[in-house]
């Protein structure tokens, strides 16, 4: 459970991290809070031979509300979202899936973008970005580019990051009025990864539902509403089409019973919470 | 910028328990190797080592956080607490610890340090912190063998005394 050496690179601005990290290439790989690296070095299941250490890049530490979206840059823990006075106001599916997101002791130290660089299949603030239609921001030393949610997630644990990219920051589109947003997860305890959790976003003429913990990536439709008969065949269809996963924490057929119960519930809720 | 490399050993400087410290550490031994086998600090346990166990659980900067996640390299400048800062004056326990005394929140300890610390850095910021408050806070630990209800008992106390001392403070 030791990690294999590296060379350990304290980023002090973010052209540093960049030329660092293209000079680097394929060997080199960001750190942010360590909450999920950390773990997977000490296990040796990734021996990269350079490190960047991006928490010391001032830039990268703000909270940036404009343009209806909430900018999140990587140098953000979860608690520091978690307590930003204005969350469960204008993010209130962000503020209602952050307690979920590992525990107090975790989101002390982890980040908003870490979590969706780490593209765990059932991570709660990846499923909030696909539900919200949000973007990450890329940035390499040859320059920037933004990224839809749908385009960014491509499999278990992989994104469209590029050797010599990191993110620089997400934006989360901010509640509209009209809407209304609800997050639920089941989970063998609370703070472990979700089995399954979804996500509902209910707009002034439908209502959308995305799913994680399922396929390898978060996925989301858009369902009939809760009144309407054809509910139940679209959560049905839904949970066979996400063609589950199998594995110690539960079966694939108990996983499409929880999209169909979890995702009813959930979306009845997002409805019930329109304002 | 600090480039750690990986041939040797690097300073690391940083506060423990309020005191400056300064050592030599290669950039991936983990905080908790750090403070164990470096400072020889062994009140902070080791579990798992890899972030699931909470054994570990130290303050840094005020928040409670698992320091076998934690690399040396990240540790500079840090303001590190340990279960050895919680004691008011030597020999004597704190509050909290009283409380864990008094309640059998703890059979063979081996959870203890991390719990203490959790909840140290909890009543800090929420001396009147709630029931369903406190258990979120202690759902980042594992114990093997009280079953949790005599930390539950030990840590209302505890809140109890911290509070009523608030209060007269
Ligand atoms: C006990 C425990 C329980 C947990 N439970 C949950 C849970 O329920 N739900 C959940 O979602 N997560 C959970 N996590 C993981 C979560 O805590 C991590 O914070 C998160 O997955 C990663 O964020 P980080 O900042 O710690 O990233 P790191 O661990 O530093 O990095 C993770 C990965 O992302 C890359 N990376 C990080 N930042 C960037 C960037 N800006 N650009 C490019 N690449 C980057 C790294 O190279 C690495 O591959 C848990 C962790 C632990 C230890
Ligand atoms: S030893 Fe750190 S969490 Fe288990
Ligand atoms: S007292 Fe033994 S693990 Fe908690």
């Amino acid at each position: 459970m030791k990690p294999a050496p590296f060379d350990f690179l304290r980023a002090e601005t973010l052209p540093e991290a960049l030329d660092s990290l293209a000079e680097a290439g394929d060997e080199g790989r960001v750190i942010a809070g360590g909450q999920s690296f950390v773990p997977m070095l000490a296990m040796r299941l990734a021996r990269p031979a350079v490190l960047v250490d991006i928490m010391g890049i001032a830039e990268l530490r703000g909270l940036d509300r404009g343009r209806g979206a909430l900018r999140v840059g990587a140098g953000v823990r979860q608690a520091e979202l978690a307590s930003w006075p204005d969350l469960a106001e204008t993010l209130p599916l962000v503020a209602a899936a952050l307690p979920y997101v590992g525990h107090v002791q975790t989101r002390s130290r982890g980040t908003v973008c870490g979590s969706l660089a780490h593209a765990d299949p059932s991570a709660e603030l990846p499923l909030c970005l696909i539900a919200l239609g949000g973007e990450v921001h890329l940035r390499s030393r040859k320059g920037r580019r933004s990224i839809s949610a749908q385009d960014f997630f491509l499999g278990m644990m992989a994104t469209a990051v590029a050797p010599g990219e990191m993110i620089e920051a997400v934006s989360f589109p901010l509640k509209k009025k009209g809407e209304g947003y609800a997050f639920r997860e089941i989970a063998r305890r609370h703070g472990d990864y979700a089995v399954v959790a979804c996500a509902a976003v209910a707009t002034t003429t439908g209502v959308r539902l995305a799913v994680g913990g399922v396929a390898d990536t978060p996925q989301m439709r858009p369902m009939p509403l809760p009144g309407s008969v054809d509910l139940d065949d679209a959560l049905n269809d839904f949970a066979w089409a996400l063609n589950s996963r199998e594995d110690l924490h539960a079966t694939a057929r108990y996983r499409r019973e929880l999209v169909r119960q979890l995702g009813r519930a959930t979306i009845e809720e997002a409805v019930r919470c329109r304002d | 910028m600090p480039r750690l490399t990986r041939d040797r050993r690097h300073g690391v400087r940083f506060s423990l328990n309020g005191h400056p410290v300064s050592v030599e550490a290669e950039a991936r031994l983990s905080l908790s190797d750090l403070l164990r086998h470096v400072v020889g600090a062994t009140g902070t346990h080791v579990g798992c080592e890899h972030g699931v166990c909470g054994a570990c659980t130290v303050e840094i900067d005020g928040a409670p956080a698992r320091a076998c996640l934690v690399l040396a390299g990240q540790v500079e400048g840090m303001s590190i607490r340990t279960v050895e800062g919680l004691e008011p004056e030597p020999g004597r326990l704190s509050v909290l610890q009283e409380a864990f005394r008094a309640h059998h929140g703890l059979q063979c300890g081996f959870c203890t340090p991390g719990i203490l610390m959790t909840l140290d850095s909890l009543f800090r910021r929420r001396p009147d912190a709630g029931e369903d408050e406190i258990r979120d806070h202690l759902s980042g630990h594992l114990c093997r063998c009280t079953g949790y209800a005599p930390i539950m008992r030990a840590a209302l106390a505890a809140r109890d005394v911290l509070m009523r001392e608030e209060r007269h403070a």
